[in-house]
């Protein structure tokens, strides 16, 4: 879907382009362009563009009957023939009452027109829902839709010795979580039932061998337990200690809960035992 | 056996587990020398006879086990080998915890 989106949105600023040297408006509002350019158009021969519309209108409304399939259909459209469009319009700008040119244009422009500009037909909600969406990607970009999701590196592990492994990009992690790195130590350590320390260069080290994918697990479990906000699902969260209980507080939504605290649990006793207990 | 069970140890042992709201079952796994590793199993009811549990899973999974003593924790069942999979899913077979109630630590 993302990539689709971006095809789309790429080819919109192709033809946007395009548009911009072929016509010298402002490079705003595209649909406005478009108007422009459409009318100019209708201007030429209005009988024939209104047989047209009319032909159009009849293709809209048979489409529309169609329900589900039609749609896809129509979306498998919007992202092919775009990019043969804007030569064709470049080429056969003029004879656009051509046949074959209409039947273009009514398809290719779904994608930046909207689909009901040249008929009397009524909107349908996904089309006026596409329609806030582009103007939203083009206005302000990072209110369209799709969350960003805070991606957070994978663990750089390395063995110290045969028994020890060392958790490199630690202190980054704890930055990008917004975590006191003590915390996550102690997370880590009770999950994994070691121990281990912080080293001079503010890396974890951590007794026992260790895949980087194992520390990934605990981590992403730790995210989703003491970082993600459980309301909006959001990573923006606080965690604070008040009266020995911790407490998750979002930034994004305002909403709290509280958290367990960490226990380490039992630690069956590993490795050689002293002669004398 | 099932005397053993009811000594005091478990009224004392009791406010232990009912301090949390849901008693987790917690299944950990600790790594030993080499690529050896050890399961545990802490926190199944005091009403179950420890040492059938560990006979059965001993018997299930063909690996050692015991049942410690743990002065903070009651008692604990250990396990040669990773079998955090295999102990989750016995518990949950045998109707002892249910599925929710089992956590399972480690890597």
């Amino acid at each position: 879907m993302a990539e689709e989106e971006n095809q789309n949105e790429v080819s919109g600023e192709m033809q946007e382009d395009v548009k911009a040297e072929s016509t010298d408006f402002a490079p705003f509002d595209p649909t406005k362009k478009k108007k422009k350019k459409k009318k100019e158009v209708v201007i030429q021969d209005p009988a024939d563009d209104s047989v047209d519309k009319l032909g159009e209108k009849v293709d809209n409304l048979s489409v529309s009957d169609g329900l589900e399939t039609n749609f896809s259909g129509l979306k498998k459209k919007k992202k092919k023939p775009v990019q043969t469009d804007i030569d064709e319009k470049e080429n056969t700008g003029d004879e656009l009452d051509d046949h074959i040119g209409d039947d273009e244009e009514g398809e290719g422009n779904v994608l930046q027109q909207n689909p009901w500009d040249g008929t009397s037909r009524d909107y349908f909600y996904e089309e006026l829902l596409g329609r806030v969406f582009n103007i939203l990607r083009e206005n302000n970009p990072e209110l369209a839709g799709d969350r960003r999701r805070t991606v957070l590196m994978p663990p750089q592990v390395l063995r110290e010795g045969t028994k020890k492994t060392v958790f490199v990009n630690f202190m980054d992690l704890c930055k990008k979580m917004h975590r006191q790195p003590e915390h996550v130590m102690t997370f880590l350590l009770a999950e994994m039932g070691t121990s281990g320390s912080l080293d001079g260069q503010q890396r974890l080290v951590v007794k026992g061998r260790f895949a980087p994918k194992n520390f990934e697990g605990i981590l992403r479990r730790y995210v989703n337990e003491y970082v993600i906000c459980n309301g909006c699902k959001s990573p923006d969260t606080i965690l604070s200690k008040e009266n020995r209980l911790f407490f998750l507080r979002c930034e994004k939504c305002g909403c709290g809960r509280s958290v367990a605290p960490i226990k380490a649990g039992f630690v069956a006793r590993v490795g050689r035992r002293k002669a004398g207990t | 056996m099932i005397c053993v069970l009811t000594d005091p140890f478990a009224e004392a042992n009791a406010e232990n587990s009912g301090a949390g709201s849901k008693e987790y079952v917690h299944i950990r796994i600790q790594q030993r020398n080499g690529r050896k590793s050890l399961t545990t199993v802490q926190g199944l009811k005091k009403e179950f006879s420890y040492n059938k549990i560990l006979k059965d899973l001993k018997k299930e999974f063909c690996c050692n086990g015991t049942v410690v003593q743990d002065p903070e924790l009651g008692q604990v069942i250990q396990l040669q080998g990773d079998q955090r999979k295999n102990v989750s899913t016995f518990l949950v077979q045998a109707g002892i915890v249910k599925k929710e109630n089992i956590k399972i630590h480690g890597f």
